[in-house]
């Protein structure tokens, strides 16, 4: 092939690469949920420690035995997280108004545009039509950029695993409970009612509601209306979710907000640069008389002259 | 090696020896010696004893990870995904590795002649450090087997990393077709190092348009995280340009610290050409990393502005930060200053290993030593998870050594006629190197990575 026809064949392979390459699912940016996701909402000031959500979903997902049995306290000495062994638990915290210290149950949010899911590259999650970010082991590679990617920490590796290392996370109960309309197994089980299931968009009116009645009961927020985009779990708090672990410097952009910056670079680039450089080379190269010759090769090459 | 020489043994570089017969691969690979010589030198060699000593522990370590799962060997955890492997292997080898594309569009594109004789290192520089930054992902991978799923099974069109998986495996054949080159010469198969000849232009623009693509990438990769990497280390517009940009310093001093190693190492494989011209390339590319470096700088500033930042710097954290960009940017780019101005090689290569050190420490700071600032737990690597990264890292070397030994990468690949017409053979090597190769198992590791190469190749 003479470089001539080589060059052509990028401008025309960039042309045709600027048509072929649509913007793809990173349009994203605006999803606002589904519309019939379900949801839960917490209010954390009915929540007393019990654990007993723990343990329900200890049962429900087949999790091992705990190493501390559930109606122990003394895990609260210290701030838990999820693990491959516990898909939720409930911390103790501070308050600083002199009041009963809150608790707060932590699981999977549920978000309406998960940074889970965004990031991964073999697709293994699924956000459900019912609000559940769903997990699919048989694709998983193991690469962890979910558990990088997810704001409130919350994918747990089982990285003890040699064979079959996955992650490990709440899946709000989707394939023995929310696919078929029922309450999840921690949900069900509380014994305050601290946790309500129901429509996304009937628990926010339900939070607001309830703030409304006893304002004093609750700092005017729900946790997880527009925090990261939206999530299906929701927080009601009687004081600053800061206090209660919740991250408030997160902002309401999700994940993929910061990530479209560069995805949206990508088909410029490969639009751009075989014509830009293509370019450089005629220029660099054209006033020379040996513009084609390669002096690591001793053979010399008839055609190319 | 040079003792060897200096008595009167004849290196490899050309199809024939001078009584006119071929070489055959066995001669080859033994560049030239007999089996004993080889041997001999390869055991007088302290540097292989100490090869020997790492690959006894880290070899078992490496196979146990695959074993025992990867809670036996590292510390990565629920809060720390990505543990040392990833951070100093995979983001750390990445940008030192963009020489293969750098010095391939500038003799190739720009027409840059004049860098021609470094070229070739530059490409195999490029093709080691994204094989191995592959081999540590495949050693932090949770299911390593799995690898080729995203191309294969399920794609996750919108992820960074899909993108980064494409472009790396896309980039790996391109750069293995751009070093296959000297591999023929070697093994002599004229036909394919012609057929590789005419698309070496094509191979040289997709080789800058998958960097500029990866390299970006895997500084995108950290726009998934905002509020776990620290704002000094963190940009969400500009993350992957610090990347990107940063890449190309790294590239190009990686390369002069190759050399200089060589030189101090291996002389008696350079040919007249290599020789003569590497001071002066080292200039070259110094001034080229000095340009990047000051390009660097100036969007690191502008990354710290344009978000208001200046407030982190007087933190613990922002002092960590000065440290790092003095070693790694501003002195080097006084140094480069000074040296270029004076003619100083010495110099020049001093402050490129400074470059190098400082993108491993930005990139160790951004995947790990600042990352996830808002917790109070640090990680602390395993000691395994050190191990293994020094043993694949000495497999690095012993691999790129074995190349640098016996492929056209240094020399010229001389051909029948002017073989016939004017090679007089260097016996005077002078140098302070008094060098030699692999022990007899090292050797092995060494032969089969060389049989995978060649699979691949194939
Ligand atoms: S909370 Fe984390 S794991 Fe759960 S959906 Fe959101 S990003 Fe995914
Ligand atoms: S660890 Fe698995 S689920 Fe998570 S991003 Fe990687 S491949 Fe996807
Ligand atoms: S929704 Fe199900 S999986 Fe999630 S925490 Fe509750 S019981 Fe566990």
């Amino acid at each position: 092939m003479k470089r001539r026809d080589f060059l052509k064949g990028c401008l025309i392979g960039g042309a045709a690469a600027s048509l072929g390459a649509p913007s793809k699912s990173w349009a994203v940016g605006s999803f606002e949920g589904y519309p019939d996701a379900m949801g839960v909402l917490v209010d954390t000031t009915r929540c007393i420690g019990c654990r007993s959500c723990e343990a329900a979903c200890n049962k429900e997902q087949k999790l091992p035995e705990p190493d501390v049995p559930f109606d122990d306290t003394s895990v609260f000495k210290e701030k838990r997280r999820t693990t491959e062994k516990a898909y939720t638990v409930v911390n103790r915290y501070e308050a600083n108004d002199g009041q009963k210290p809150p608790y707060r149950k932590m699981q999977c949010m549920h978000c309406n545009e998960p940074g889970c899911l965004t990031s991964c590259f073999v697709n293994a999650y699924t956000k459900t039509k019912e609000g559940a970010v769903i997990y699919n082991g048989n694709v998983c590679v193991g690469c962890k950029t979910c558990m990088v990617a997810c704001p409130f920490n919350i994918p747990a590796y089982s990285y003890s695993s040699a064979f079959d290392p996955l992650v490990k996370k709440c899946i709000f109960c989707y394939h023995t409970r929310l696919k078929f309309g029922k309450p999840p197994a921690c949900v069900e089980i509380c014994p305050q009612e601290a946790l309500t299931f129901g429509l996304r968009s009937d628990l926010i009116k339900l939070g607001h509601e309830r703030i409304r009645q006893t304002p004093d009961r609750y700092v005017d927020h729900i946790y997880g209306e527009k925090e990261m985009g939206g999530t299906s779990w929701l927080y009601l708090s009687r004081v600053p979710a800061d206090q209660i672990g919740l991250d408030t410097t997160i902002g309401n952009e999700p994940v993929i907000s910061n990530v479209k910056d560069f995805l949206g670079m990508v088909p410029m680039v490969l639009t751009i640069w075989p014509a830009l450089f293509s370019g450089i080379h005629l220029l660099a190269t054209r006033n020379k008389d040996h513009g084609d010759d390669h002096h690591n090769h001793s053979e010399q090459e008839g055609d190319k002259k | 090696m040079k003792k060897l020489i200096t008595s009167g043994a004849i290196t490899v570089d050309s199809i024939h020896k001078s009584s006119g017969r071929k070489w055959t691969i066995m001669e080859k690979l033994f560049l030239g010696l007999t089996l004993p010589q080889y041997i001999g030198q390869a055991l007088r060699n302290p540097l292989n004893w100490i090869f020997a000593i790492i690959f006894a522990v880290g070899i078992p370590i490496i196979l146990g990870r695959f074993f025992f799962g990867l809670s036996w060997v590292s510390h990565s955890s629920n809060d720390y995904p990505w543990g040392l492997f990833l951070a100093f292997g995979l983001f750390g080898m990445v940008p030192l590795s963009s020489s293969g594309f750098l010095l391939g569009s500038a003799c190739e594109v720009f027409g840059r002649h004049d860098l021609e004789p470094i070229e070739r290192l530059g490409l195999l520089n490029g093709l080691l450090g994204y094989f191995f930054a592959v081999v540590f992902l495949l050693i932090d991978l949770g299911q390593p087997w799995r690898l080729p799923f995203p191309m294969v099974v399920s794609f996750g069109p919108a992820a960074v990393l899909f993108l980064v998986a494409w472009h790396v495996s896309t980039y790996l054949s391109v750069q293995i077709a751009e070093v296959s080159t000297s591999f023929f010469e070697w093994i002599g198969f004229p036909i394919g190092v012609r057929a590789i000849r005419k698309i070496t232009l094509g191979l040289a623009i997709s080789g800058i348009i998958l960097s500029t693509l990866h390299q970006g990438a895997l500084g995108a990769l950290f726009t998934y995280a905002p509020g776990k990497v620290h704002p000094l280390w963190y940009s969400s517009s500009y993350q992957w340009i610090h990347f990107f940009v940063s890449s190309i310093p790294g590239g190009l001093c990686m390369v002069i610290t190759v050399s200089t190693i060589a030189s101090k190492t291996m002389s008696w494989r350079f040919d007249k050409r290599f020789k003569d011209s590497l001071d002066r390339i080292t200039i070259s590319l110094a001034k080229g990393a000095s340009m990047g470096l000051a390009t660097y700088l100036v969007i690191k500033l502008m990354s710290i502005a344009h978000d208001n930042k200046w407030a982190y710097l007087a933190t613990g954290y922002g002092q960590w930060y000065l440290v790092e960009i003095m070693i790694g940017v501003i002195m080097p780019m006084c140094l480069f200053a000074y040296a270029i101005h004076h003619n100083k090689v010495a110099i020049i290569r001093f402050s490129a290993l400074l470059v190098v050190i400082g993108i491993f420490l930005n990139r160790l700071n951004t995947a790990l030593i600042t990352f996830n600032w808002k917790l109070s737990e640090r990680e602390i690597p395993h000691w395994r998870e050190v191990a293994i990264c020094v043993t694949v890292y000495a497999i690095y070397i012993v691999v790129y050594r074995f190349i640098l030994y016996r492929l056209p990468i240094f020399y010229q690949w001389k051909t029948q006629e002017e073989f016939a017409l004017a090679y007089v053979p260097e016996t005077e090597i002078t140098n302070l190197g008094n060098f030699e190769p692999a022990l007899a198992y090292a050797t092995e590791t060494e032969a089969n990575a060389f049989r995978n190469t060649e699979t691949v190749t194939s």
